[in-house]
């Protein structure tokens, strides 16, 4: 009974013709030559009933489920979008911003009122330097302020060659390369490596700009306790075993650690010289995030690399921004040539992105001359490190977050009240109770629910060379003031 | 703005379609439209890319003509351009097995000794173009320039002596190359005059750095005046800016769209509204370059059909677009995408990164080009490094949404905020545009470019180049599909002292390869005569004269002065 199975027919159609066929059969067994008019009668009717069913339009059942062009109108006309942002309070603790007045130098103007400055990354004192200033103002007066144009297509200056050939040359590296932006540097530098399926481990207190160029790479991300070698170690070893199993694809599968050289999130030191043994060890590459410890730590201010004495050829990245220690815009990345010319048609936010304006790569130069005219500089800024440190401790109901050679501090209460918010709440008028008394502070900001791990809620301590003994002790006494009344 | 129903009425007649998809005939561009959207697939050789174009009928979206043309690929250029990929890749190949035998010497940076049994760190495949392909011609782009990028630059002469591996800088200077490639639209990229000098002024008083971020002790009293300036400009209730363009659509898209969101993308859009996108963790499409049926298509499918699998509603569909797009040199078609945005009920992102300032009869843009309400346009962002000579972006709109990105943006929470003196050149060079330091001298800027541009477009066409785009855009992207011809033209350009820019693959499609001009108000018609007279005898060298079209499609109007005097109201 072939001729029953039309296609997409079936469905309906079975059932009916089963019933016709079978009648179709009983007529057959009772057929007889005699048969009554009436009988011919009828079964012409049920062929007739056949042809037609079998020549009928077919129409299938899931064309029902189908929408109307109605229905569809009305879907569109029903769908209520949420709103683009949702509303946001207006005193919401990060809604009003701190207005700075004048240039936020040591002595700078917040919300109308004088006060030293202790919330700048200006750890060097840069920021208002003449000297900078004088060069950054003579090459406005050459090139103007904008490139108008991305590296690739007549944005490149040959300030710009210049300022990576310093850069190279005080970080004793082959190459180095310069982003027009201190946040796109590491966020594009990781993606221009690792690629989906290559795995990274990285330190749980790595700042945003790490995690969004993990988020940009789409490779697998496993986090370690933050400074934790044995976890690390724990991983390594775990994905060591998992390559085992999968020789093949282990051969093609890039392994990358990505650390802090001074976490911004806790003031505190990777520990280098084990990271690097892990890397031999295991086979993984080291990038470095050098945004607080360049122009800080070591001797000649080339950051942890010089602070520990590791042979810097053992990192395979490192990259820093030029926005704190020196004091100007931007970014950089630094390493042998073999890795860092990747970036150059990889690295998307040098790539696509406008080049640095010449003035700013003009004033990073002069900032890295006075670096390395006056190597003291570094040895005076980790004394006063050490003094805020020191006079800190001790603060009633607050303790102190980092090594004592860090130039950014954290402040966080001694025990929680249980809600961020109200912690907040109360470091912020701490913070307020120091800008009263002439002391610029600031709370560490975060996006609360976009960070990884988000870090306890603390007030900044940042420390530059241009504080005297009598400006540290007078914060170090605010803030215990301010502790002792707002936290009792 | 959401409530679809309400803004019927307004919408007009794109809300209003038959069924079928067919659209009324009396608006002549839409039936153009159908026609373009069959005859747009990019490889198709022997259909046509057809002229496209809209007329001011007082019926339609458009007060003004739009032209926009993308004339086909000559058959036979598409397939020698095919064989000459063929021919550098066969002998990418065979060089690369001579480097592997030692017999050719091998330039490329090598892994340290220590690290040879690491996995390597680039798949060999990866640099095989690069090697191959990009060393030959690798010295027309990064050319360093040594002076202001303004009309006229100076770039720093460099040889190679190693088939471009490295570069050696002989000292000398090459002057006085009229510079066709920097996005300088309206010529603010100076190092004197009221811009210059107020930019000085900033540096000797604030420094260059700022050390702190926005939200902890960075926000200085430049900052809010700067922004407030911007949201008056762009017409919008608030703005908020940025340190980079590029990071203003990565860090904030994430900032308005996540889970559970759609953003629908334009094929051709900037890197850093992929990246963005792709950083919000939201779901993806991507329609059809400028392409209107694509976008209802994919908008009615998203809100019939919801989330895939779930057939959850969609939490907010987002649609991204730019203005001018820089590499087609094609202006969105803002009209009918703010009535597909209304009728759907969807948001728009606007990226006006090379259009603001360089389109529009008060420089504001892609909007005021169309003589549109910048209301209509929820997300507005901009770059500041093209039109006002500057550096970073911006992102304007209603209060609420920038009181939003003030909490929640990653760039104002984590980034650096922007160095003073650029910060103080937008706000001379934009308040120049508005006229408030009391000239009329940025007005005549914006005329000016809109004037070069068409003036230059039209040459381009009578020469029998092919050109795309938009007849008044001032990117203009001129055809040279030969991977040979991309390096030739560049370098037979420079040594007639003219600066261009060469695209290829990967910022093209493999067989448009190109040469792209930025129009500047800087120019002088001197210098665009200079220009167009060099680029005709290049372009009888190398024979890129494609066109078949000896015509002037619609742009085969007298050139008119007053040519925005038409749209003022």
């Amino acid at each position: 009974m072939a001729w029953v199975e039309v296609p997409g027919q079936e469905k309906v159609l079975k059932p009916l013709l089963n019933t016709v066929i079978i009648l179709g059969l009983i007529k057959c067994a009772n057929f007889s030559p005699q048969a009554p008019a009436y009988h011919l009668i009828l079964e012409g009717i049920l062929i007739l009933w056949i042809v037609r069913l079998l020549f009928s339009k077919t129409y299938k059942l899931q064309e029902r489920s189908d929408l109307t062009e109605k229905e569809k109108e009305d879907l569109i006309e029903e769908w209520q979008p949420e709103p683009l942002v949702p509303p946001v309070s207006k005193d919401h603790p990060s809604m009003n911003y701190d207005i700075v007045s004048g240039p936020p130098s040591h002595n700078i103007v917040v919300n109308g009122k004088q006060c030293i400055n202790f919330a700048s990354f200006n750890f060097l004192g840069l920021l208002d330097n003449e000297r900078v200033k004088q060069k950054a103002l003579a090459s406005l007066k050459k090139y103007g302020v904008g490139t108008c144009g991305p590296r690739g297509f007549y944005g490149t200056f040959d300030v710009h060659l210049e300022l990576e050939d310093r850069l190279a040359k005080f970080m004793r590296t082959e190459e180095a390369i310069i982003y027009s932006y201190g946040f796109a540097t590491i966020a594009s530098a990781i993606p221009a490596y690792s690629k989906r399926g290559d795995i990274v481990f990285v330190d749980e207190a790595a700042c945003f700009s790490i995690q969004k160029g993990l988020q940009a790479s789409r490779s697998f991300i496993k986090y370690f306790k933050h400074n934790d070698m044995e976890d690390l170690e724990r991983l390594l070893k775990e994905q060591e075993i998992e390559d085992q199993k999968n020789p093949r694809k282990a051969r093609v599968t890039r392994r990358f650690v990505v650390v802090e050289g001074l976490y911004i999130n806790t003031a505190d030191v990777c520990p280098l010289p084990a990271l690097v043994k892990l890397k031999y060890k295991y086979k993984v590459r080291i990038f470095l995030e050098e945004s607080m410890s360049f122009g800080v730590l070591g001797e000649h201010g080339r950051g942890v690399t010089e602070h520990f004495g590791v042979n810097i050829d053992d990192i395979d990245l490192i990259s820093a921004n030029m926005e704190n220690a020196v004091a100007s815009i931007g970014g950089f990345c630094c390493g042998r040539s073999f890795v860092i010319d990747h970036q150059r048609l990889s690295g998307q936010g040098y790539c696509f992105s406008a080049s640095l304006p010449p003035m700013l790569a003009a004033a990073a130069i002069e900032a890295l001359n006075i670096m390395e005219e006056d190597p003291d500089i570094f040895s005076v800024l980790r004394e006063k490190c050490e003094q805020v440190h020191k006079a800190l401790q001790g603060t009633p109901g607050m303790k102190v977050l980092g090594e004592s050679y860090a130039p950014a501090l954290h402040l966080q209460l001694e025990s929680s009240s249980g809600s961020r918010e109200t912690d907040v709440r109360m470091l912020r008028r701490i913070v307020d109770y120091c800008l009263e008394k002439q002391i610029a502070l600031t709370l560490a900001r975060y996006l609360d629910k976009e960070e990884r791990f988000l870090p306890p809620p603390s007030i900044r301590v940042v420390v530059t060379v241009e504080q005297t003994k009598e400006d540290i002790d007078r914060a170090a006494s605010c803030i215990r003031e301010a502790a002792l009344s707002i936290l009792k | 703005m959401t409530e679809s129903s309400a803004n019927k009425p307004a919408n007009g007649e794109v809300c209003h379609r038959p069924k079928n998809g067919i659209k009324p005939g009396r608006n002549g561009f839409v039936k153009n439209h159908h026609h373009y959207h069959h005859q747009q697939p990019k490889h198709c050789y022997p259909e046509d890319k057809a002229q496209h174009t809209s007329y001011n009928g007082g019926l339609g979206l458009y007060n003004r003509p739009f032209n926009e043309s993308f004339e086909e690929t000559p058959l036979l250029v598409a397939v020698l351009t095919y064989m000459g990929y063929g021919i550098l890749t066969i002998f990418g190949y065979l060089r690369d097995f001579l480097r592997d035998w030692k017999i050719e010497r091998c330039h490329i940076a090598r892994e340290r000794e220590e690290q040879r049994d690491f996995v390597p760190l680039y798949q060999d495949f990866e640099n095989f173009y690069t090697r191959n392909l990009y060393m030959r011609i690798r010295d027309s782009w990064n050319r360093p320039i040594c002076s202001v990028p303004g009309a006229k630059v100076d770039l720093v002469e460099r040889v190679s002596h190693d088939y471009n591996w490295t570069f050696d800088y002989t000292g000398r200077v090459v002057g006085g190359v009229i510079n066709m490639g920097s996005y300088n639209y309206l010529g603010f990229a100076e190092n004197t005059g009221y811009c210059a000098e107020a930019a000085a002024e900033v540096t000797m008083k604030y420094g260059v750095g700022v050390a702190s971020t926005r939200q902890e002790m960075g926000n200085l009293d430049r900052h809010e005046e700067m922004e407030a300036l911007v949201a008056k400009f762009l017409g919008v209730e608030s703005a908020i800016a940025f340190g980079m363009g590029f990071a203003t659509n990565s860090m904030n898209i994430p900032a308005l769209s996540g889970k559970g969101c759609l953003i629908l993308s334009d094929e051709l859009n900037h890197a850093s509204l992929v990246l963005g996108a792709r950083l919000s963790g939201s779901t993806i499409r991507v329609f059809k370059h400028n392409n209107m049926q694509s976008l209802e298509k994919m908008l009615r499918d998203a809100i019939v059909h919801g989330q895939p699998r779930t057939h959850r509603p969609w939490k907010k569909i987002l649609i991204l677009v730019e203005g001018i797009y820089s590499m087609e040199g094609s202006i969105v078609r803002l009209p009918e995408v703010i009535a597909l945005k209304k009728r759907f009920g969807a948001y728009l992102y606007l990226d006006e990164a090379h259009s603001i300032g360089a389109l529009g009869p008060a420089g504001r843009g892609v909007v005021d080009y169309f003589g549109l309400d910048p209301r209509d346009v929820d997300v507005m962002m901009g770059t500041f490094t093209k039109s006002f000579g500057a550096a970073g972006g911006y992102i304007g709109g209603r209060r609420e949404l920038i009181d939003y990105l003030r909490v929640h943006s990653h760039s104002a929470v984590y980034a650096t905020s922007m160095s003073p003196p650029v910060v103080e050149q937008i706000i001379t060079s934009m308040k120049c545009i508005m006229g408030e330091d009391g000239t009329t001298l940025g007005r005549e800027r914006v005329k000016r470019l809109a004037e070069n541009t068409v003036y230059f477009r039209r040459k381009m066409t009578e020469m029998g180049f092919i050109i795309y785009g938009n007849s008044d855009s001032p990117v203009v992207p001129m055809m040279l599909y030969l991977p040979a011809k991309i390096g030739a033209f560049g370098r037979e350009m420079l040594k007639r002292n003219i600066g261009v820019v060469v695209v290829g693959f990967p910022a093209t499609p493999i067989i448009e390869s190109r040469a792209r001009f930025c129009i500047s108000a800087a120019h002088t018609k001197d210098m665009l005569d200079t220009a167009l007279c060099v680029i005709s005898e290049v372009g009888d060298l190398l024979q890129v004269k494609y066109s078949r079209h000896r015509r002037l499609p619609s742009l085969d109007r007298a050139f008119d002065h007053s040519i925005y005097d038409e749209i003022q109201d």
